[in-house]
């Protein structure tokens, strides 16, 4: 006696939200079968293992059915051929959407074309999370990036209103779809200690302060570019390190400010025109994409490395950025007030982020 | 020309791209009706087209609007080329033909495409202006409502039953016309889903004609099937009850919809659509599986074989007087009927008085091609033979009518099954005639029934028994003689007093036949015929006596044809009436005496089945009250008292020695091991697994036991097919196969619904079919509800506190009726006489006049507050919690927007029905050519299934309403041809589209309702409120 067939249809879809996420998991049906099996389910429901393979099948049938819609979630809030609750639409969609820290790792910051996707099987290998669920993953990242990376408006907003997602979500693929633009690179050995959430820290700051949006809120790709001729100006930032006279005149103003307040004052003291001439340097090669790339390996080069092998702690940092940030304000010939601010006021918070072991 | 259509095409969304160049989709739309078209203008390059089109005007008979669907075709316009279709939609514009219903269908359609399935939506909007005909001899029948709903609809009365119509249509089935030869199969598909369309159009038309000869103006119970008879053509036949019904003006009136039924019913005294009313029971013929012989008469004469299930005898002479009395009532209301058949399960109360047992009639037929479309007469004449075998059958039991009747067909090849079922009952013919009404309106008010027991009194003669019997007297008036065992057809009534909670009860059965030809296929099927339903019901006895009960309800018996094998599958709800006597036990008797080993062995198995008994009785909360000997033994001649004197295994053991005597009369049931084959019986009748806990199901509307339901419903479908290994085709091993593959069914509903614990599938209803030589198709649909675990909690406690005595409790409601004998009041009235109380209407004379006479529908309402009354005294019953249900009965959750509901009850938990908007009726076909590709079997079934469900609440909502109710799935056939990678799957759905309100939402309207004009009495029906 062997099932042909075996279907079980619900007016209202039957969402197992265990199987769901076996699912995305990307299980196959008989490794989701073992799994739910250890879950101890044939103890507590008195089911048997045949039981339990068809309900898997038949939940992963509807979730195959359903994937096609997820792919456009406003399609899943109007199809007429699935009847789901809106807070279980909610739960398919954000579910679907979510992805696993390690892989965004991986891809972040990388072109999300046919070559990266061939590198998936390397990185289901690395990270342990089946290639199913890698595809899916990426395909997410891909398929949002395609939606939006043309659209006028708020990039998060856009994001929200083609794929219903979480703020918190859409604010993640806000980030993913800006390092993917801007192909920051996140890989290397020294960026590693860095998550996700850090480098999302620093995308949310620098789409608000550096792209076009944040000047003009009605161009196209407003939030995904940045702002090219802000990248350019930032040449002129050169002379708060070309010019002796504003370096020492910067340098004695912090110093002063800080005498007393700072643990390591006196590596601040000894480090001030390194540091200082890396956070300019760092300003004004943004003109190529090649430099633009590298912003995270040049912060954690020029900055984050030197004040971690003095030991700054968090709040020195934090007190020295500032005062950094503020006593250009008192350098009087120095004309780009407006623009340092720009630059500095995201560099700032960046840089605090960073900032850890 | 007394109608003009409208329709207007609004937009469209989610199209398929048809142009793989632009991705893009050059859509307009057809709108055809009869043989007029109209075109919108083409919407270029877009997936979400706005036509905003003009009104488009059919000016058509209404004959046409009730026979035609609107057929929309959605196309994407091709200039060099022929333009594609994308997909259609048909509209039954009926529900726009009765005032009450829809004015308006207006909203988003799927698109449907036999080959592709859903691809987009429409909106549209369509209107009807009638215009008033005079003409006298129209062929239309606007202005007839029809329901699925097998009861009287919520918010309307029954002024009159009239009775029984069918009709039937045949035509040439366009798949098996030689142009499908050459068409492509969209296209086929297509002529056959229109036609059908057209065909079940004629036939409400028909059938609505019927109605208005008979002065009525609407249809309940309606039930349309196809017989898809292949070569020979396409049949579509309907049945009905045709009815009277008034609409109840102001809906404020009713109370805040009932949680069940029951509840329902206590609204207005003006009300009684109790759509659980009303069942009624069915004499197994057999009684002891050794004792009696299969008392079926079947005549043989090839190639038409009527079998038929019922005992047969001459019809019982009028056995007292009050019988002859009442028979002369109804029959004055029945004669003139050809067919006194009711298609309802539920009644108004009062409506139905005895219940005689199941009558069912088969026949084997050979198809042959249908000559002549316009004169369906061979059809008609085998459908007049089975109907006409059904009203002696229930002659035969004393009755005058049959309830809860319906038809059915199971085909294969050129052989054909009828079967007809119903249950034999005495009706009150009230409700038959007009005019009747008026008088003794005081009188009437005593000369209730007696509450809870009176359908259960035999309506035949017992000196003259159709069947071989036993007979007591009633366990709950004492008046009246009732069977030991009662199997009906319908529902059970509202007013019934049940013990404990029921319990869906299945017997399944194959045998194996011969492949064969025609004639000698017809006489051997026939020949296996009556040997399964024999067979079919020992099981279901066995099974019925194992749970410890005594009545099944609602029971189907279906059996199925296939190449090589026959199929019988019955299912039935399982309750112990408290009329009714405590079910004996089952005792196995061993052919091979002296044989220490096998002795031993059947004592094994005999302590087995009392374990199990025991453990049903417990899990099913059946705990009888006791009664003491001399009230149910001595007064009654027990003539036919059996030698056979079995060990009783019904009684808990405290009780046996004050039971002893009644013993004798308890009819224990005798199962003999003779072979292997009685062997294997036993073994299947133990394995039977029970639900989990948290799980109860019936086939019935409701669950004899549960009333504190809560608003969650889930209704499904499942669909299984196995496909068995050719070696093993032996009568057990099949049997085998098949109960496991229902077993596991059940136990895979069970896992899948176990988040909605606690909750109670209803209305379960299983369909086999044997699409192929070696396959099985099992489908089931029915609704998973929850209901309130509190209760439920309670309810067990006062189980645990029973043997504390009930006394306490009783008072509860101020006015008991004393037909339920209360059991605390046995003891002091050992004599039946001296149990009626304050108010005797249970006394002989009551009874008599009571049927003699009409009942005022306010008098119903004074009954029922006496039937909770009476459950409370009995607190195992379940209807003593409905007086609590309101109280903790959470309001629910959030009702969404566009949420369409799809019960098969008549009625939703938690929610009033406020309007009925027409019936929905459709059929589909969906083909595939890419099995592979979209999942296999599997995939293909279930994506068509939730897209069959889809398009159902899409028209349920463009009609304006929330729900479907009685829905039903009459037909879902499958084929596969895994090869070809192709299959294709018909499916045909009905069900009544209506507006429901959230209790919550309603105004809480006080306490006192109309039924306040009544006596005091009422006052027990709204406690519960």
């Amino acid at each position: 006696m062997t099932s042909e067939l075996d279907i079980f249809v619900g007016n209202t879809t039957l969402i197992d939200e265990d199987v769901y996420r076996l699912w995305l998991d990307g299980y196959s049906v008989s490794d989701a079968v073992a799994l739910r099996v250890r879950s101890g389910i044939l103890e507590q429901t008195g089911a048997t293992a045949a039981v339990l393979q068809s309900d898997t099948m038949d939940h992963y049938r509807t979730f195959h059915m359903l994937e096609r819609l997820l792919h456009a979630p406003p399609k899943l809030l109007h199809q007429l051929i699935f009847q789901i609750p809106p807070s279980r639409q909610a739960l398919l969609i954000e579910r679907y959407y979510a992805f696993d820290e390690a892989f965004v790792r991986e891809v972040l910051g990388k072109k999300l074309s046919k070559g990266t996707k061939k590198d998936l099987d390397d990185i289901s290998t690395k990270t342990g999370i089946t290639l199913k669920s890698c595809r899916r993953q990426f395909d997410n990242f891909k398929r949002v990036f395609k939606v939006v990376e043309e659209m006028r408006g708020s990039l998060v907003d856009n994001i929200q209103q083609h794929f219903l997602l979480s703020d918190r979500l859409a604010r993640d693929y806000a980030a993913i779809v800006f390092f993917a633009n801007n192909r920051f690179e996140t890989g290397k050995k020294k960026l590693q200690y860095l998550s996700f959430g850090d480098f999302a820290f620093c995308a949310e700051l620098m789409i608000q302060n550096w792209t076009l949006g944040a000047v003009d809120s009605q161009v196209d790709d407003m939030d995904v570019d940045l702002d090219k001729e802000f990248l350019q100006d930032l040449k002129e930032l050169k002379m708060l390190v070309a010019d002796k006279d504003l370096l020492d005149l910067h340098k004695s103003l912090v110093c002063t400010a800080l005498r007393g307040k700072l643990g390591v004052f006196s590596e601040m003291e000894a480090n001030f025109k390194n540091l200082s001439r890396g956070l300019v340097n760092v300003a004004a090669k943004l003109t190529h994409n090649k430099d633009v790339r590298d912003l995270f390996v040049d912060l954690v080069e020029k900055f984050v490395e030197p004040c971690r092998s003095d030991h700054w702690p968090l709040n020195d940092v934090r007190l020295f950025l500032n005062q950094y940030s503020a006593s250009v304000h008192s350098l009087d010939g120095f004309r780009h007030q407006a623009l340092w601010d720009r630059y500095m006021g995201t560099l700032r918070g960046c840089l605090l982020r960073l900032y850890h072991d | 020309m007394p109608g003009k259509l409208k329709v207007k095409i609004v937009a469209g969304r989610h199209l398929p791209v048809m142009d793989r160049a632009s991705d893009l989709t050059d859509a307009f739309v057809e709108v055809k009706f009869g043989n007029t078209t109209f075109k919108t203008d083409v919407y270029l390059k877009s997936l979400n087209p706005q036509w905003n089109s003009e009104w488009f005007k059919f000016e058509v008979d209404d004959e046409d609007l009730q026979d035609e669907p609107l057929q929309i075709t959605v196309l994407d316009h091709d200039t060099y080329s022929a333009n594609d279709a994308i997909g259609k939609v048909y509209i039954d514009i009926d529900p726009l033909l009765y005032s009450e219903a829809a004015t308006v269908i207006s909203g988003w359609f799927p698109i449907y495409d036999t080959i592709h399935g859903i691809r987009g939506e429409i909106n549209v909007v369509v209107k009807v202006d009638l215009f008033n005909d005079l003409n006298r001899f129209r062929q239309s029948s606007c202005g007839v409502k029809f329901f699925c709903t097998t009861s009287i609809p919520k918010c309307y009365r029954a002024v009159i039953i009239h009775g029984f119509v069918e009709e039937l249509v045949v035509n040439e089935d366009p798949e098996y016309q030689w142009i499908d030869r050459i068409r492509t199969p969209r296209a086929s598909n297509e002529a056959r889903q229109r036609l059908i369309s057209l065909m079940s159009g004629e036939l409400q038309r028909k059938i609505g004609l019927k109605v208005l000869e008979m002065r009525g103006n609407a249809v309940v119970g309606y039930l349309q099937c196809f017989d898809l008879e292949g070569e020979s053509g396409l049949v579509v036949r309907a049945i009905g009850t045709a009815c009277t019904l008034d609409k109840l003006s102001s809906p404020a009136a009713f109370l805040p919809a009932c949680n069940s039924p029951s509840k329902e019913m206590k609204e207005s005294p003006l009300v009684h659509p109790p759509s659980h009313g009303c069942r009624s029971t069915h004499n197994s013929p057999i009684h002891t599986a050794t004792g009696s012989r299969l008392t079926q008469n079947f005549s043989v004469s090839v190639p038409t074989l009527i079998y038929t299930g019922m005992g047969s005898g001459s019809a019982g002479k009028e056995g007292g007087p009050f019988k002859a009395l009442l028979r002369q009532q109804t029959q004055s209301a029945l004669e003139q009927r050809e067919f006194p058949f009711f298609t309802l399960t539920a009644f108004p109360p009062g409506f139905l008085v005895h219940v005689g047992g199941v009558v069912s009639a088969r026949s084997v037929k050979l198809l042959d091609r249908i000559h002549n479309p316009d004169e369906p007469e061979t059809r008609d004449a085998w459908w007049a033979e089975i109907r006409q075998e059904i009203k002696s059958h229930a002659k035969a039991l004393g009755c005058h009518a049959v309830v809860g009747y319906s038809e059915s067909t199971s085909i294969c090849e050129e052989v054909c099954i009828l079967s007809a079922s119903g249950t034999a009952a005495v009706l009150n013919p009230r409700f038959l005639q007009d005019g009747t009404v008026e008088g003794c309106l005081e009188q009437r008010l005593e000369e209730n029934l007696p509450a809870g027991c009176g359908f259960c009194h035999i309506p035949y003669d017992e000196l003259n028994m159709p069947f071989p019997a036993h007979l007591t007297y009633c366990y709950n008036c004492r008046k009246q003689k009732v069977p030991d065992v009662l199997f009906t057809t319908i529902d059970l009534p509202i007013d019934a007093t049940v013990i404990g909670k029921g319990c869906l009860i299945q017997a399944r059965l194959c045998r194996l036949k011969k492949k064969a030809q025609a004639e000698a296929n017809a006489t051997a099927i026939s020949n296996l015929l009556p040997f399964m339903e024999y067979e079919v019901h020992t099981q279901l006895m066995n099974k019925l006596k194992l749970k410890g009960m005594n009545a099944l309800f609602g029971l189907r018996i279906q059996i199925t044809v296939g190449e090589n094998m026959l199929m019988g599958l019955a299912s039935a709800t399982g309750v112990y009436l408290a009329a009714l006597p405590t079910p004996g036990g089952i005792q196995i008797a061993g052919k091979t005496p002296n044989d220490g080993s096998y002795e031993q062995h059947i004592s094994h198995m005999q302590k087995k089945i009392n374990d199990t008994i025991a453990k049903n009785k417990e899990l099913y909360e059946i705990n009888p009250p006791e009664v003491s000997e001399e009230i149910i033994g001595s007064p009654i001649p027990e003539p036919r008292q059996r030698s056979r004197l079995l060990r009783s295994q019904s009684e808990s053991s405290d009780e046996v020695t004050e039971l002893d005597l009644s013993h004798g009369k308890k009819d224990a049931f005798v199962l003999e091991i003779d072979d292997t084959d009685a062997m294997e019986d036993v073994h299947s009748l133990l394995t039977d697994v029970p639900p989990p806990s948290g799980f109860y199901s019936c086939n019935t509307e409701i669950m004899p036991g549960i009333n504190n339901w809560t608003s969650e419903i889930q209704m499904f479908t499942s669909v299984r097919v196995i496909r068995l290994s050719s070696l093993n085709l032996t009568n057990q091993a099949l049997n085998k196969n098949f109960n496991d593959l229902c077993e596991n069914l059940l136990k895979s509903l069970y896992f899948k619904l176990r988040s909605m614990i606690p909750c109670c599938l209803c209305h379960v209803n299983f369909t086999v079919s044997l699409p192929e030589d070696e396959l099985i198709q099992v489908t089931v649909t029915a609704v998973a509800i929850t209901f309130d675990k509190n209760q439920a909690l309670q309810t067990t406690k006062t189980h645990v506190e029973k043997s504390l005595q009930r006394a306490s409790t009783d008072n509860e409601e101020l006015l008991q009726f004393p037909l339920e004998l209360c059991s605390d009041s046995l003891p002091s009235h050992p004599f039946p006489p001296a149990k009626a109380t304050s108010v005797d209407y249970s006394s002989f004379a009551d009874r008599c006049s009571s049927w003699i006479e009409l009942i005022k529908l306010k008098a119903q309402t004074i009954r029922r507050g006496s039937i909770k009354t009476t459950v409370t005294v009995e607190k195992a019953s379940p209807m003593g919690e409905g007086n609590f249900r309101n109280r903790s009965a959470p309001p629910c959750a959030n009702s969404t927007v566009g949420v369409v509901k799809m019960t098969p009850l008549s009625f939703i938990p938690g929610a009033k029905i406020t309007k009925y908007l027409g019936i929905i009726n459709m059929f589909f076909i969906r083909e595939t050519t890419s099995l592979r590709e979209e999942g296999g079997v599997s995939g293909f079934l279930h994506a068509f299934i939730a897209e069959v469900f889809a398009m159902v609440r899409a028209h349920v909502a463009a009609l304006g309403g929330n729900a479907v109710v009685s829905y039903i799935m009459k037909q879902c056939v499958f084929m596969e041809n895994p090869n070809k990678n192709q299959a294709q799957c018909l499916i045909n759905v009905s069900g009544d589209a209506v507006v429901f309100v959230r209790e919550s939402e309603l105004e809480v309207v006080s306490t006192q309702q109309p039924t306040a004009n009544c006596q005091p009495s009422c006052t027990g029906g709204e406690v519960t409120t």
